[in-house]
């Protein structure tokens, strides 16, 4: 009886998956295939009706821009950006972390401190990216005037046309974005945490550092390979910010792969095929990352209790063998 | 401490102790940190009302200025509208966020009430593509779109988001702690079609979770730069962040007036938004993360 039931109901479920499947395959799925096979060809151009397969090498594209020389370093920028900003992001979002969860010491106005930090990540990235820009301007921002009444500078530093001061703007700019979004995720995740474990830390005289080091740590290490994960896949997807910041300069120094890839396609000389390979190489990678993270997220409980299920059926096969 | 288990539930000395000093530096970090992210846009805000001149003279003020009106005839004639970049937005992030919603709530009930036999396997794919950006697939969606006349027009930037994987893995979260299958099966009873019971009983079931993510996917839509600048082309298509894009131009350079007021104008939704709804902003990060 119940059999039938679950057999009558289950087309529903494929009927309500529909829609989802049908737009992931048009919007995503048919995309990414066509963006491999471009990347298999020598579409180059804005008009062009003829593609041809380069079909006696059909890497070409492949190594052409793994020998470029802006494509190395746009790798470099990237990875280099990511870590300048993650680095000190999740340090100041533990530290945070740390003081708004320590119940010893109660700190008051957390809403407001808490809706503060946070902010910067709800505004467009592209407006924060020129609102950098305006700031640093030479030789008048308010940068420069702020520094100069303060007395840390004499003179006006022009700060754009340097290659390692417009890497480090882009990099705080990041961290003064995704700070307040590490924190909290990271105290949600200590707040799940059983407030027994704390109290039989206390009471066996641990103090704030080592309680902080000992207990809280270990016990949201999931979440930190979750924000982990997540800001690493942002980060080498890290768009909106170099684009509109300095458009990738000064001298290709804030130049990412994607900022790459999308003026090798999308600006000037509409090369295609290699902005593609480009992609795929970095579509590769992002997976690699993606598996890791679904690795992460794989729902514990119910691996287990699927283990179990095979087992006993397993025993129940056995045992049945054996009456045999 | 040997008498620990009589005295525990009142409060310990340990607790009660507070050092002022260490108290001082969390205060004074907090509020550093809470200055550098509120000051910029302060910052904006008095500037968008100063004359250029004044702000070469000096970039800093904390009293406005008078200077909003001629600030705001710089864009006169010029390719910067924030009312068609506003309007444009709000087209496609309303609409894009109402088809999320609605069939990322749809997938997800698929995968919790009904038993099939491509359940497990679906639900693997979808949080095997969910980190998967956009940007990736952008150059032959591109050539898709060109080949069938549809670059510049917004409605590439919103059927997309019926397949929004991210979604559908938290409102399966949701609703599978949250709706017992006793209520779909009396509703069954009652004689009600599937499609109703979701529409009717299930979608009500789901509000608070919808909320939070479509706050999410609004802010999302709203703020993405990279779709739209590779589609749209047309100056009266022009979304939000593509027009403040506009601002780093060289017709703008000398009037930092306006480009100030320009900021302004696009972050000032945002943040009226934002200062409306900020707790169940900042609940919803918390709520997606604890999952993690």
């Amino acid at each position: 009886m119940g059999k039938r039931k679950t057999i009558s109901y289950s087309k529903f479920g494929y009927i309500f998956s529909i829609p989802f499947v049908v737009a992931f395959c048009v919007f995503t799925l048919y995309p990414v295939l066509y963006t491999i096979l471009i990347g298999f060809t020598d579409l180059k151009g804005v008009n062009t009706k003829e593609i041809h397969i380069l079909s006696d090498n059909l890497f070409k594209n492949y190594k052409e821009v793994l020998a470029t020389k802006t494509f190395k370093l746009a790798f470099g920028n990237t990875w280099k950006i990511w870590i300048m900003n993650f680095i000190p992001q999740m340090a100041l979002a533990l530290l945070l972390t740390a003081w708004f969860t320590d119940t010893r010491s109660k700190i008051k106005c957390q809403g407001f401190f808490k809706v503060s930090f946070y902010m910067p990540n709800i505004i467009t990235a592209a407006t924060v990216g020129i609102m950098f820009n305006t700031f640093f301007q030479y030789p008048v921002g308010p940068v420069n005037d702020i520094l100069k009444t303060l007395g840390f500078i004499n003179e006006p530093v022009n700060w754009l046309i340097k290659k390692a001061t417009a890497q480090n703007i882009v990099a705080f700019i990041q961290f003064w974005q995704w700070f307040g979004y590490s924190m909290v995720t990271l105290i949600s995740g200590v707040i799940g945490i059983d407030p027994a474990i704390f109290e039989a830390a206390e009471m066996d005289g641990a103090n704030r550092v080592q309680t902080f080091f000992y207990v809280t740590i270990p016990c949201i290490r999931q979440i930190l390979l979750f924000s982990l994960v997540t800001s690493l896949i942002g980060g080498l997807n890290m768009f909106d910010i170099p684009q509109v910041f300095l458009e990738g300069g000064p001298d290709n120094a804030t130049t990412t792969t994607s900022v790459f890839i999308y003026q090798l396609a999308f600006k000037g000389k509409y090369i295609y095929c290699k902005a593609s390979a480009a992609s795929m190489m970095m579509f590769i990678i992002i997976v690699i990352f993606s598996c890791i993270l679904f690795y992460i997220l794989r729902d514990k409980d119910e691996q287990k209790a699927k283990k179990l299920r095979k087992q006993a059926i397993k025993e129940a096969k056995l045992k049945a063998k054996g009456v045999a | 401490m040997s008498d620990n288990t009589k005295t525990a539930p009142k409060i310990s000395p340990l607790k009660k102790r507070k050092n002022p000093i260490y108290m001082a530096v969390i205060y004074i970090v907090c509020i550093f940190l809470a200055i550098l992210c509120l000051f910029p846009f302060y910052l904006l805000l008095i500037n968008a009302t100063r004359s250029t001149t004044q702000i070469q003279q000096h970039a800093v003020s904390l009293i406005p200025s008078h200077f909003i009106k001629s600030n705001w005839n710089v864009f006169n004639g010029k390719e910067f509208k924030p009312i068609v970049g506003f309007k444009n937005s709000l087209i496609v992030s309303t609409c894009s966020t109402a088809l999320a919603v609605y069939f990322s709530a749809l997938t997800a009930y698929a995968l919790t009430a009904y038993e099939w036999k491509l359940r497990d396997p679906f639900f693997g794919f979808i949080m095997g593509v969910m980190m998967i950006p956009g940007q990736l697939s952008s150059i032959g969606f591109y050539q898709m779109c060109y080949k069938l006349g549809l670059t510049n027009n917004l409605l590439m930037l919103i059927i997309p988001s019926i397949a929004a994987p991210m979604m559908v893995f938290f409102y399966r979260q949701y609703l599978q702690a949250s709706l017992s299958l006793e209520i779909v099966e009396s509703a069954r009873i009652d004689g009600a079609g599937e499609f109703y019971t979701f529409n009717k009983i299930v979608l009500p079931i789901m509000k608070p979770a919808m909320a939070t993510q479509a706050i999410f996917s609004f802010v999302g839509s709203w703020n993405n730069l990279f779709m739209p600048s590779i589609l749209l082309t047309k100056k009266e298509l022009k979304t939000m962040p593509l027009m403040v894009a506009l601002l780093r131009g060289d017709i703008y350079r000398t009037e930092f007036g306006a480009i100030y007021l320009g900021l302004f104008l696009t972050v000032l939704p945002l943040i009226i938004v934002y200062l409306l709804l900020a707790r169940y902003i900042v609940a919803g990060v918390a709520l997606g993360a604890v999952k993690g």
